[in-house]
């Protein structure tokens, strides 16, 4: 039983950086809640001023390495829009396809390596080595799968080469295109086996209506290009997000926090699957319903499953667009747009595997960035989980101090919070008042 | 060494480095029962403060970092610093370049003295490295390498000779030929000339080597009609906290 006690959690674990939970609960109600970041800010919208239009993607493309092809493409499009570069179609949809294989990477390491552990009672995926073995090698095969399919077509896995302002340096071969089909298709046994094993998980109960942000298309689940699109019954052109979306510097965070219509809102696949749900392919809307999970959704632990079903959705329409582009065949003349120099604004809007991500830049006539402003997806769901902590307490008020810890953390996990974007990990020590 | 402890520690950066090691998919597992990994926060959440091996990503940007960085010395017998952030500061530098004050004001505005950021530098400016994983991101293999190496009680062995070396063995056009700058004269080599592969300009994110040939990369400048500072931008990308080194050494 727990009616006073304190939370002082340094670097939780399993999410991607730093990050500290504070809890004070006195008599059972919650005097002190805060998510913090104290991780050192890394200033990329100072790092970017003066920087030449072919250097913002790879210095941005390191403000994450988990979601680095997500803030490479965000910072293209930008660029592109500020200097009215058109990219071909093929351009367009080679991006579509290694924006894919990021997102699929990132879930998979966060469904399996990073949230699944909790599921299991273990620490880490490390001990289910040894007790579900299949589980693990599934994981690395599916994640191997998508980061090969990364390489193949950025040249790496991590930070890619090939992406560059205006289309590919480089593009696949024909066989590299048939070999990913391959790879695909192969996958499809390991993604079935997954279903199985997520089905037998006991995934909390705990639901609260918020507002759902992600971007939206009437032609296709968006991930690379779209409307902004609220479940509060707004769309708006991605160029007017900073019309509804608000920032503001708080002291406990590196992290700004943001707000739409109310006082906190979600981004990442379930705000994508809430918004979306219509456009995923059959097949992923067959693997939703078995795994029990229905547009809108307000549970917030369901985001691991939501994830889960983009990843399937993620590799059939990766068929798709294979299919497509063998058909056509790949032109190098199509590889790289002309790219003329001028003065201007652009704004990125794209579906990190987190969620929603902004790149806003200002040009000079020289092609250079006079002022740049960046949205990341975390930020905006720091007081969204805070507002979901503050009503999960009562219904986990009654545990025990170590079950309260875990539940949090499980919480912030759900989110898969990527703080290296911004910063750093969170950290526990429960100390009794 | 035996089964030596490990503990895999991130600093300021992107978390690149760290997933990099998750990313070795077929060695992972050969690797985490090669040695005892016991302190990983991206991936476990046991953590214990006794080890030997210390992997460290990111660069040394907080007072917080400060202190951090030196208790992980105090601890581990060796420190081997993981991708461009921990062993040249990284990209991070470009802060630095911007100014420390006006990149506060800039981003946090009025509110910028609740924010604790010092100069970034490499954690060799705060502690002896034994060893160097170096690149951004770091190549995977030459982590494990290099893990293998001290499990067997053998020097590493990094390369010390320029990417232009492994890139005329990959047959590559020059990058210059296809009119792009390229720093691979001097960069150090290890990564298997990736960037000129993919048909991109070398930006030197593993560092310059121990002796760099200046020369060859003037002489090639002269024959593009470019200079020093053309490529100077490039350069600081990776190696902005290295470059008053270099300078002063008269390197460049």
């Amino acid at each position: 039983m727990a009616n006073t006690f304190s939370i002082n959690e340094k670097t939780i674990s399993r999410v991607e950086g730093h990050g500290d939970l504070v809890l004070d609960v006195k008599n059972r109600k919650i005097e002190k809640l805060m998510f913090r970041i104290p991780e050192s800010p890394r200033f990329f919208e100072a790092m970017l001023v003066g920087r030449k239009y072919d250097e913002p993607s790879h210095i941005t493309s390191r403000i994450c390495g988990i979601c680095s092809v997500a803030h490479t493409c965000a910072s293209i499009k930008a660029t592109e829009k500020a200097l009215d570069i058109i990219p071909s179609e093929q351009t367009i949809k080679l991006r579509k396809l290694i924006f894919h294989h990021e997102c699929v990477q990132s879930n998979a390491l966060h469904v399996y390596f990073l949230a699944a552990p909790d599921f299991f009672g273990v620490g880490s995926v490390f001990p289910l080595v040894k007790t579900h073995p299949e589980v693990v090698n599934i994981a690395l095969r599916v994640k191997k799968m998508a980061n090969d399919m990364v390489r193949i077509i950025g040249g790496r896995a991590v930070h890619p080469i090939r992406t560059v302002v205006g289309g590919f340096t480089k593009l696949p071969t024909t066989e590299e295109m048939k070999m990913m089909r391959e790879m695909l298709k192969a996958s499809y046994s390991d993604l079935e086996a997954s279903r199985e094993v997520f089905k037998t998980l006991e995934l909390p109960d705990f639901e609260r209506e918020t507002e759902y942000l992600s971007i939206s298309s009437p032609v296709e689940y968006a991930m690379y290009d779209g409307n902004i699109k609220s479940t509060d019954g707004w769309e708006i052109d991605d160029q007017d997000y900073y019309t509804k979306i608000n920032e503001k510097v708080v002291q406990h965070s590196t992290g700004k926090h943001c707000w739409s219509s109310r006082d906190s809102y979600l981004v990442g696949a379930l705000a994508r699957f809430n918004n979306n749900y219509q456009q995923l392919s059959d097949n992923a809307k067959r693997y939703a319903e078995e795994l029990n999970l229905k547009a809108p959704c307000y549970n917030p632990f369901m985001n691991n499953i939501a994830q889960f079903v983009e990843i399937v959705h993620s590799v059939d329409d990766s068929i798709r667009l294979i299919d497509e582009m063998i058909e056509t065949g790949l032109d190098k003349d199509k590889a790289i747009a002309d790219i003329k120099v001028r003065a201007g604004r652009g704004i990125g809007v794209v579906e990190a595997p987190r969620g929603l991500l902004i790149h806003d830049y200002t040009y000079d006539k020289e092609g250079r960035i006079t002022k740049a402003n960046l949205v990341i997806p975390t930020n905006q769901n720091y007081a969204n989980i805070e507002k979901d902590m503050e009503a999960m307490m009562p219904v986990i008020i009654d545990k025990s101090e170590d079950e309260i810890k875990l539940a949090c953390e499980m919480l912030i996990r759900a989110y898969d919070p990527c703080i290296s974007c911004s910063t750093h990990f969170l950290n526990l020590k429960l100390v009794n008042k | 060494m035996g089964k030596p402890k490990v503990g895999i520690f991130g600093f300021t950066g992107c978390g690149g480095c760290q997933l990099e090691i998750l990313n070795l998919e077929d060695q992972l597992l050969d690797l985490v029962s090669a040695v005892d990994i016991v302190h990983f926060t991206e991936a476990v959440t046991e953590h214990s403060d006794t080890y030997e091996i210390a992997l460290v990503e990111g660069a040394v940007t907080t007072n917080h970092g400060v202190e951090r960085i030196k208790k992980i010395s105090s601890i581990a017998k060796v420190i081997v610093a993981v991708g461009a952030c921990a062993c040249t500061g990284g990209l991070n530098c470009l802060k630095n370049l911007y100014g420390l004050e006006k990149a506060k004001e800039l981003v946090y505005g009025d509110r910028k003295d609740w924010i604790d950021s010092i100069e970034v530098k490499p954690i060799d400016s705060y502690v002896k490295v034994d060893y160097y994983a170096r690149g951004c991101p770091p190549n995977r293999f030459e982590i494990v390498d290099i893990i293998k190496a001290l499990i067997i009680g053998k020097k590493p062995e990094i390369p010390n000779y320029p990417v232009c070396v492994e890139c005329k063995r990959n047959g590559n056009t020059c990058v210059y030929e296809l009119g792009m700058t390229c720093l691979g004269p001097i960069a150090r080599a290890g990564c298997n000339s990736r960037c000129p592969n993919n048909g991109e300009g070398c930006v030197a994110c593993r560092g310059v080597i121990d002796e760099p040939n200046v020369n060859a990369q003037k002489d090639l400048l002269a024959e593009y009609g470019l200079t020093v500072d053309d490529i100077l931008r490039q350069f600081n990308l990776y190696n902005a906290c290295e470059g008053k080194r270099i300078e002063q050494g008269n390197k460049l």
